[in-house]
């Protein structure tokens, strides 16, 4: 199977490393025609409006939302997370909104209130060793979104249908799990 | 609330992480900033004169008004950066206070200390420090630093330093993969670093943090070559808002840095961007004018 990595900007090597140690083929996206050939898709961490500007220049707005719409399996993290939503209580970037929640960006403040910490996410039996650089929560989401994760009392990491977002960074960690239900969700069996 | 920790390696290093493919800009203003913001910029360094500036008024340059940091702070969403003096402790914990997201402890200001660089673990804020050679960016990381950078030679709008500095880095690296363990307390010794970090990246081959280039960037081409040559990103100086026209240009930097090994997509972004800063050559630069010399 081939995992793609969106590669406009942010940490998309680190993504690559994690589902490769897990024996999957990734190719960096960049370009509409590259979505075709791939069995699903990672949204790594960066800044998201240089993640939404790029991604507007070079034509990859519609497209992403016809294959996330279609059932592409995807994983944001953090920006990813905000690139998926629908909506940002800023209002102020351009959003994929295939993902039925707002979400508030540097909800936690600037980069000294940026933490670590463990937390327990539905589905998995020990805990996740959770990095949160000036990250997003959700403050809002439709009926038919699953929060898996809650810190502070605000959802962290959610999944609607195939789409599964996180506000921190597995990549950064040795955290494998994540990725592993980003597979699963191929096959068919998450 | 449940338990969490701040001020870590690894929350210092991963919002580096985050920044990585992107641009950073010297803005020295709220308008610039938000013109940055919406050319694409990762995050702004908030500074009183851009690095030309301050080699043309001379004087000693230090840390910037936090009136005009707060004020670029409201501007934006994008992270902050902004500079204090090397060994200047006391406007690094004033730029902690202001809640800066990266302070850069530069060779771009006056040094406050000939001989000591800040302690920069007793930080919660992280700091991105300037080096030449893989010895001063392992010396940097033992203080603390969280990102390095190319020193390059600021305000020139010359790559070529930032270019010497990159492949030396690079260079010292190839070497310290091709030692056996016996050589590299030696290797230590010679490149005046701390053992642990000289046997870490002769183990890994690379730079323990995120490394980006800086000092002489002013084209779209000029990033392009720096990420081919390695960077993780670029920062960008004087080469954006002492150029004819700002935008266009800080947007095109923005996009060559994506799309830095294609070369049709340079070609396109490269064109009509007016006139770009005028650049120095180094052997125009007199005695004590090279900032790369300050800090060891």
């Amino acid at each position: 199977m081939t995992v793609g990595v969106l590669a406009l900007q942010g940490d998309f090597r680190e993504h690559r490393r994690t589902l490769e140690a897990l024996g999957a083929d990734v190719i960096e996206v960049r370009r509409p025609d590259e979505l075709d050939a791939i069995d699903a898709l990672v949204i790594p961490g960066g800044e998201s409006t240089t993640i939404a500007k790029l991604a507007g220049l070079y034509g990859l707005m519609d497209p992403l939302r016809k294959h996330l719409r279609s059932g592409l399996p995807t994983l944001g993290t953090c920006a990813g997370m905000i690139f998926l939503a629908s909506d940002t209580v800023e209002r102020d970037q351009p959003q994929l909104g295939v993902l039925d929640a707002t979400v508030q960006r540097n909800a936690w403040g600037r980069q000294n209130e940026s933490f670590e910490a463990e937390l327990e996410v539905i589905g998995l039996d020990e805990p996740v060793h959770g990095v949160f650089i000036r990250a997003p929560w959700i403050t809002e989401i439709g009926p038919d979104v699953e929060v898996l994760a809650e810190w502070a009392g605000h959802p962290v990491v959610v999944r609607d249908g195939n789409i599964l977002a996180i506000s921190f960074h597995p990549e950064l960690t040795h955290e494998t799990r994540i990725h592993e239900m980003l597979l699963d969700m191929i096959e068919g069996d998450g | 609330m449940e338990q969490t920790a701040r001020g870590t390696d690894l929350v210092k290093r991963g919002l580096a992480e985050m920044l990585k493919g992107g641009v950073i800009m010297d803005v020295v203003n709220a308008e610039q900033a938000k013109i940055a913001e919406d050319a694409g910029a990762v995050a702004v360094m908030a500074l009183e004169r851009v690095p030309a500036d301050i080699r043309a008024d001379g004087g000693v340059a230090r840390m910037s008004d936090p009136e005009m940091i707060i004020g670029i702070q409201e501007a934006v969403s994008i992270p902050v950066m902004a500079k204090a003096r090397i060994g200047h402790f006391v406007e690094a914990q004033v730029l902690q206070a202001l809640g800066i997201d990266y302070i850069d402890e530069s060779e771009v200001l006056t040094p406050a200390d000939e001989d000591h660089h800040i302690d920069k673990w007793a930080f919660t804020t992280p700091f991105v420090c300037g080096a030449r050679n893989l010895g001063e960016a392992l010396r940097r990381i033992g203080e603390g630093a969280a990102m390095i950078r190319t020193k390059g030679e600021a305000g020139t709008g010359n790559v070529v330093e930032a270019v010497r500095h990159m492949r030396t880095i690079t260079n010292d690296i190839a070497t310290l993969r091709g030692y056996g363990p016996e050589q590299l307390m030696t290797a230590a010794r010679d490149l005046g670093a701390p053992y642990a970090l000289v046997k870490e990246v002769a183990e890994t081959g690379e730079l323990p943090v995120v490394n980006f280039a800086a000092g002489g960037i002013a084209t779209p081409a000029d990033a392009a070559l720096m990420m081919q040559l390695g960077v993780d990103g670029v920062f960008v100086g004087s080469g954006i808002f002492k150029s004819e026209d700002p935008a266009p240009r800080a947007r095109a930097i923005v996009e060559a840095t994506t799309f830095h090994a294609d070369p049709e997509t340079l070609a396109k972004v490269s064109r009509n961007l007016g006139v770009p800063m005028v650049g120095i050559e180094m052997d125009q630069l007199g005695e004590g004018e090279r900032l790369a010399e300050r800090g060891w």
